[in-house]
């Protein structure tokens, strides 16, 4: 392990997460090998024992988010990582675990779908991620790099908001993210502090009742309050919303954008201002909670607002949201793995400012 | 524990790691015994601040009610695989997981295979009583050629259904096994026998041999739809030819290959 922390690396999306796993003090992983992200388990298996911790790779995708289960109601500080089809098979476990209020750290590196889909990148988990995905009513934390840089940043706040709120945490990265490469500077070991856990099944001593991890609560009013203690949750979860806003200030069209589509929304973004176009873009970090309450600020002080996604339109339904019908959300997206251009979001661009301008001056409402 | 009255003494007494609440098994169930059976060896290993259990889902999902220790309840299937995530992080405990016959050998057959294939250093349970009894009484993969339940409502064929899954068989053919036993709860003899196994299965463990596999061939009365003592003898009669009760691997070595 490298302890200069300052020291800019070259390194892959996938390595630089599970480096900085290592650094943010990982004590087990478990997980089974998908494309575009098993370089997650090659690098923890090699690294993570020479730490201490303790790295599995599972028979299935369903074990493996068992084994999170039990690791984590053990007390550890634990993850797993899959690809889309490997995540849909973890969904039972983790509503298991939201349940249970255990917390760990799940990285989906999507990929496009449904069903065994492709390995190239896509953002179509949108809605699994930040709706629940599995059965019952319940939310992960859901965070969504768009940089290797952020890819390593993104773990250490992972395991900060799920330890504290004692919910498992995702990070919903694409398959262009876990492997393409990149400067990044690692956060620094030992800055992510143990918390404590005194619900965690680590063998009952004399002096406390037992622990016991469960999420079977046969008795309707008490499975009723264990609802409402996660509604409760997920309320104080709001204001860890995060979000970047670029451009904004004499922007005409907001641009909305996560992850790998954001970037790519940056050079349009260029293109488009070096064309008279005025642009600004806004990018949620975190996706749930999702910073509806700054978008919405946002959306006002321009005329349109352009949703660009990797697939058929899923986050585009929490900006309309945010929005409530006060200015015009238009979407732009691609599928199935493939990744859209700048030129594309572009000319996009250009329409929506054209329909804006339309708007403005009242003409769309005449032709109308 | 105190006797309740002078000059009495104190031969028999609820294991204190067993709770006082009463438990919701049917009359005749062999679920209540196995229960305390584990705890009167907790007990008596004072081992309750280093064992950890994992409850399946199934009649015995509540069977961290009945043991004052700390206990994770699996989703269906998954105990071993919870079990192996504890036992990792915290290698110097004592686990189990404690599973029936549809938990263990249908839905997470695969996890089963795999935890012992990997030789965990656990202890798996195994209730087989050859009928889903929490969901009324469906077959299992234990269950017997012939056996009507609600599922097989002529019987079980084998054309349609399969036959009878030994799992104890399968899981004694791998390395990762170190102790393989089968064992019954419904006479004194059998209940010493299988509290023995349990002692042997917690020091393996502690000695990091590998797996240790306890099948406890049981009964359900209201699902086979008998008296306790009918079922009992049905048991004995139909279930221990299919599930001959012995050991199948001792240290290591498989017996009757």
């Amino acid at each position: 392990m490298n302890t200069q922390a300052e020291v800019p690396r070259l390194m892959k999306g996938n390595e630089a997460l599970a480096e900085a796993a290592i650094r943010a003090g990982l004590q087990g992983y478990f997980g089974y090998p998908i494309t575009p992200q098993s370089e997650i388990l090659e690098y923890l298996i090699t690294e993570l024992p020479k730490q201490g911790g303790v790295v599995l790779q599972a028979e299935s995708e369903v074990a493996a988010i068992n084994m999170i289960y039990g690791a984590a109601g053990a007390g550890a500080r634990v993850m797993t990582s899959s690809s889309s089809p490997g995540i849909s098979l973890m969904q039972e476990g983790l509503s298991y675990m939201a349940s249970a209020q255990l917390p760990c750290l799940v990285v989906n590196v999507n990929r496009g779908g449904p069903g065994l889909g492709t390995i190239q990148p896509s953002q179509g988990d949108y809605f699994q991620a930040t709706k629940g995905g599995g059965h019952g009513d319940y939310h992960l934390i859901v965070l969504a790099p768009a940089s290797v840089q952020e890819m390593a940043d993104f773990v250490f706040e992972a395991f900060r908001l799920a330890e504290k709120y004692r919910n498992p945490a995702m990070i919903l990265a694409d398959g262009a993210l876990g492997q393409m490469m990149e400067k990044v500077i690692l956060p620094p070991a030992g800055t992510l502090p143990r918390t404590e856990k005194p619900w965690a099944t680590t063998g009952k001593p004399n002096t406390r009742e037992r622990n016991v991890v469960t999420s079977l609560f046969i008795q309707p009013e008490k499975m009723e309050a264990v609802n409402l203690q996660l509604q409760k949750k997920y309320r104080e979860l709001q204001h860890e919303a995060r979000y970047e806003a670029d451009g904004v200030k004499d922007a005409d069209v907001l641009v909305v954008g996560f992850g790998l589509t954001a970037r790519i929304a940056q050079k349009a973004i260029e293109l488009a201002r070096a064309n008279g176009v005025r642009v600004g873009l806004f990018r949620p970090m975190t996706l749930y909670p999702f910073p509806s309450e700054a978008l919405a600020a946002h959306a006002r002080k321009v005329s349109s607002v352009l949703v660009v996604e990797l697939n058929s339109g899923q986050m585009v339904e929490d900006v309309r949201l945010a929005v409530n019908g006060k200015r015009p959300v238009y979407f732009k997206g691609r599928m199935g793995g493939v990744i859209m251009t700048p030129e594309e979001i572009l000319e996009e661009i250009e329409l929506v400012a054209e329909n804006s301008h339309l708007q403005t001056a009242g003409i769309l409402e005449e032709m109308l | 524990m105190k006797p309740m009255m002078e000059g009495l003494e104190t031969v028999y007494h609820r294991p204190v790691t067993l709770t006082e609440t009463p438990m919701h098994y049917c009359p005749g169930c062999g679920h209540g015994v196995v229960h305390k059976l584990l705890m009167e060896v907790v007990d008596e290993m004072d081992v309750q601040e280093d064992t950890i259990g994992v409850a399946p889902v199934g009649c015995s999902v509540f069977a961290y009610h009945y043991m004052n220790i700390d206990m994770q309840q699996a989703a269906h299937g998954r105990a071993s695989a919870v079990a192996t995530g504890i036992k990792r992080m915290l290698p110097h405990k004592l686990v189990f997981s404690y599973q029936g016959d549809g938990d263990l050998a249908a839905i997470g057959t695969a996890e089963t295979i795999h935890t012992v294939n990997r030789g965990e250093n656990i202890l798996i349970v195994f209730i087989n009583n050859a009928i889903y009894g929490m969901t009324g009484g469906q077959m299992a993969p234990t269950t017997l050629l012939g056996m009507v339940t609600s599922t097989t409502p002529y019987g079980r064929e084998s054309s349609a259904s399969g036959y009878p899954l030994k799992m104890t068989d399968l899981v004694t053919t791998l390395p990762g096994a170190y102790y393989v036993t089968r064992q019954s709860v419904h006479t004194p003899t059998a209940v010493r026998k299988t509290k023995k196994a349990i002692r042997i299965a917690l020091e393996h463990q502690q000695k990091h041999k590998g797996t240790c596999f306890i099948e406890v061939v049981s009964n359900c009365p209201s699902g086979w739809k008998m008296t306790p003592l009918e079922a009992n003898a049905w048991m004995e009669k139909n279930m221990f030819p299919v599930y001959p009760i012995g050991d199948l691997k001792l240290d290591g070595k498989i017996l009757h290959p």
